[in-house]
């Protein structure tokens, strides 16, 4: 318990230190919002009053101040272009995104440790050689190219799949599969090598001398040890996929804060970076907290310190 | 699933019909080969034995002998596809095991052949509960429900003396100590009463008294199943009091085979001479002049304490003793030992002595005293202690050509120009008996007793007052420890070096030491001179630890002694409180023993 409030302690200090870092980026950034808000046509005037309104002549701690205190109550603040609430612009479209996340992590996990723990199986011969291959060729191909590869194929020649949109299973498959291909190189990779060195340990040769079935070693004895290493991996990855999203979203034009995020990047629109950069960064911070407290229920030997 | 495998009451199991001078297993011509680059290459070669029922054999060899591959091939787990049998066969009964597929292997791995291992920190599953463990032996050959197989493996570990079973259970195998996890491998291999058990070094990694539960262990389980044990080992005392009939292995072929006795007291193979005289035994080493010197360095009242930290806010809620009131002092020129099992301090000790942990207490060497703090220590104190580790290997930066190795401390200490540190390493690589052609060369070109002696050499370019030894040839093989011994005594003759001597092997600390400091749970509990320790042992732990030590002597009657289960206490006290700390008498000649 005094392990889960120190980590939560912990997290809560890392997401305000993204915020500051955030907010000190986008204050420095030539891009003025009073302008942006105000227009080319108005007068020095006009956009003084509006600077006034927005509290931008405040010095810059206040404003961090004012735009912390409104943190603490959800308010992420108004997007100056679109005139809504940045929390409910996100809200909106954080449930598309939470879904072809969770589908992304279940597709890269699928492939990535079933050819991570066939590879390993195979160590040295050709079907190991081909699995690496093929994982080398999955981490280096860029996400534009696979997504509109899927597309060509299964949604245009075949017609497998809906072109774009959101909104039945069949719309989440090829966006899945392309977040999902990206990470299942790494994920094969590391599942591998782990693989390997745990199948080398001696524990795995008194299971074998035990006369354990071969499914059995591997399953029951040899994978707890090896996915250890996998789910801190996990937790850190988080952060890679939300990069993933944003270009897997508007892709295949769905609808979650990828797309958001990438519109208001077009537009400048600083309100909504900042919020789904926080939104992002307590993603990730939850991603981990959630891997550290997974490790322990399948290795006993680390302890809740 | 054997038929068999139902009589879980009965003796090793066998077909009734098979006459009782029937072997259990037999080998003939065994040749086991790896394959490499430059075509097959025999690791085991013509080998050729018979176990027979309740017999207990012993195959010796140093590292290299063929002797864990004969094992290895005889269970079928030989690491596939560059490791086979190429020539021979083995028989289990009337079962040509050579010739079997993977798949009924499989049916009398752990049923009819079972083996233990060396490394019980390694061999049991970290992720998986003792009770786990055991139940799914006793299930992959014998489908009972699972309450069943958990009473069967509960009686298992009762059979093996664990201290309380019921909770060992349900327990991890980090929660056990190393000995009671060898417990729980022999509680798993005999579970299913095997006919042939086949036990891989089972006791080297073990401490001595811990090692001496085990044999006790085996002795009796045998007895009581009436199992027949292959005992692989190259401890010629363990093979003295284990074995019936011993062979001796060299190099993947068999250089004798003889009854104990026979080996022991009339070695026909010079090879096997050679093996037992190297054999370091209590009590044999000649007598050394006392060395009338001054102290070169004094520990007084030295205490080492670990933190463990915990809470929200990270405070120290319990200590680690590792070391508690401790006070000797290193003669120059002599060898100091202290010896004590794993976790007494001897260790910690050794770190402190270079400043490498913070202490208390004063740590004075060569006049100069240390600060305590363990770090930034005076450059110059540095220069005058150096260390050799256990594990040569790791020791040595396998990127680095061993000229460097030898000549970095020289470098590191600003000594000479590059010339001069080139021709101190080529006068030291010869001195540890090495040549000077083989400065260019890389560690992993050398053997361990090789890589051993570069150790040494690196050692002595500082010309140090002071090497600590700490388990420097506990890694070695006997006959390489017999000759690296030789060097260090040769080394400090010549150059009054004086040795901290750390081991737990209590022969090698009689050959080497002038005084011996014994330690028990981060304490002295009796020191004096080598005649004094082992010729006059007055603390019961002292008493303990040599009377433990397997004797490479099958005639000599051991005392019987109780059959003992315990574990040792844990260095482990909550913030604020510490052990009870023992005081020393002196009874006679600078004897001191701690009043029980």
């Amino acid at each position: 318990m005094v392990y889960v409030l120190r980590r939560l302690i912990q997290s809560a200090l890392i997401l305000l230190g993204v915020s500051f870092i955030t907010f000190v980026l986008l204050y420095v950034l030539p891009a003025d919002p009073v302008r942006q808000i105000a227009g080319r046509a108005a007068t020095a005037e006009t956009v003084e009053n509006i600077r006034q309104q927005l509290g931008l002549d405040q010095p810059f701690l206040v404003q961090y101040g004012r735009y912390l205190a409104a943190l603490a109550q959800g308010d992420l603040g108004r997007s100056y272009l679109q005139k809504t609430e940045v929390s409910d612009l996100i809200l909106s479209r954080l449930p598309a995104t939470l879904q072809l996340m969770a589908a992304g992590i279940v597709a890269e996990l699928i492939l990535g440790l079933s050819m991570g723990i066939a590879a390993a199986l195979m160590r040295g011969r050709i079907g190991d050689q081909l699995l690496m291959m093929t994982s080398f060729v999955t981490v280096s191909a860029p996400q534009f190219v696979v997504s509109l590869l899927l597309l060509y194929v299964f949604a245009v020649k075949l017609g497998w799949f809906p072109i774009g949109g959101y909104g039945t299973l069949a719309h989440l498959v090829l966006p899945a599969i392309t977040l999902g291909i990206l990470g299942s190189g790494w994920y094969s990779r590391m599942m591998r090598s782990s693989m390997v060195e745990v199948l080398r340990a001696d524990y795995i040769r008194t299971a074998r001398a035990k006369g354990l079935g071969r499914a059995r070693v591997v399953f029951r004895h040899a994978l707890p040890n090896a996915i250890l290493p996998i789910i801190a991996m996990i937790g850190i990855d988080i952060g890679i996929f939300m990069g993933g999203i944003v270009v897997v979203e508007s892709v295949f034009g769905w609808p979650g804060i990828g797309q958001l995020a990438w519109q208001a990047i077009q537009r400048v629109d600083i309100p909504i970076i900042m919020g789904v950069t926080l939104v992002s960064a307590f993603a990730i911070v939850l991603g981990n907290l959630l891997a550290d407290l997974v490790a322990p229920l399948i290795d006993p030997r680390i302890r809740l310190r | 699933m054997t038929q068999t495998a139902q009589t879980f009451s009965g003796a090793a199991k066998a077909p009734d019909t098979t006459p009782d001078t029937a072997p259990a297993l037999t080998v003939e011509a065994l040749t086991v080969s790896v394959r490499t680059e430059t075509g097959l290459h025999p690791l085991v070669q013509d080998l050729s034995f018979t176990l027979q029922r309740g017999e207990t054999l012993a195959i010796a060899g140093e590292s290299g002998s063929g002797k864990s591959i004969t094992s290895l091939a005889i269970m079928g787990l030989l690491p596939p596809p560059a490791v086979r049998v190429t020539a021979g066969r083995i028989r289990l009964g009337d079962t040509d095991l050579t010739a079997l597929p993977e798949s009924r292997l499989r049916g009398i791995r752990g049923d009819r052949i079972a083996m233990i291992f060396q490394e019980p920190m390694t061999s049991l599953n970290p992720v998986l509960t003792i009770g786990t463990q055991l139940s799914e032996a006793i299930r992959a050959h014998d489908p009972v429900p699972r309450a069943e197989a958990a009473r069967r493996a509960l009686a298992a570990l009762k059979s093996v003396r664990l201290s309380q079973p019921e909770r060992r259970m349900a327990q991890y195998p980090h929660e056990l100590s190393g000995g009671m996890r060898q417990r729980v491998m022999i509680a798993m291999a005999l579970a299913l009463r095997p006919e042939v058990l086949i036990a891989d070094e089972p006791t080297t990694a073990l401490d001595v008294t811990v090692q001496r539960e085990v044999l006790d262990l085996l002795r009796d389980l045998q007895r009581e199943m009436g199992t027949a044990i292959i005992l692989i080992t190259h401890d010629m005392g363990v093979v003295a009091e284990m074995a019936d009939r011993v062979i001796v292995m060299k190099s993947g072929r068999m250089v004798e085979q003889a009854p104990v006795a026979t080996l022991f007291h009339s070695p026909a193979e010079p090879y096997t001479r050679d093996l037992l005289g190297a054999v370091p035994r209590i009590g044999t080493a000649p007598d050394r002049p006392a060395q009338a010197a001054g102290p070169l360095a004094t520990l007084s009242d030295v205490t080492v304490r670990f933190p463990l930290k915990g809470g929200l806010l990270g405070r120290t809620q319990a200590n680690v003793h590792a070391v508690e009131h401790v006070s000797f002092d290193i003669r120059r020129g002599e060898t100091f030992s202290l010896v004590g099992e794993s976790g007494c301090g001897k260790s910690t000790i050794a770190k402190a002595m270079v400043g490498l942990v913070p202490h208390q207490g004063r740590i004075t060497v060569a006049g100069q005293t240390l600060s305590g703090t363990g770090r930034n220590e005076p450059r110059d104190l540095r220069r005058k202690v150096q260390m050799v580790f256990q594990d040569p290997m790791a020791a040595l930066d396998p990127r680095m050509r061993v000229g460097d190795l030898i000549a970095e401390p020289l470098l590191i200490h600003g000594i000479g120009t590059a010339r001069d540190r080139r021709d101190r390493a080529a006068d030291l690589i010869r001195r540890v008996g090495l040549s000077d052609a083989q400065l260019d060369r890389y560690p992993h070109e050398f053997s361990g007793g090789q890589r051993q002696r570069i150790c040494i050499a690196r050692a002595l370019a500082l010309k140090p007052d002071l090497i600590i030894a700490d388990e420097s040839v506990s890694a070695l093989d006997v006959s390489v420890q017999a000759r690296v011994l030789a060097l260090l005594k040769e080394l400090q003759e010549e150059m009054g070096v004086a040795y901290l001597f750390i081991s737990h092997d209590m022969a090698v600390v009689d050959s080497i030491s002038d005084r011996i400091a014994v330690m028990y749970l981060g304490q002295i509990v009796e020191l004096g001179t080598r005649a004094q320790v082992f010729g006059n042992p007055q603390h019961p732990y002292t008493q303990r630890l040599i009377e433990a030590v397997p004797v490479p002597d099958p005639s000599r009657q051991r005392p019987p002694a109780p059959r003992m289960s315990g574990e040792v206490p844990s260095p482990v006290h909550p913030a604020g409180t510490a052990p009870a700390r023992l005081t020393l008498r002196d009874i006679g000649g600078g004897h001191l023993v701690a009043s029980a």
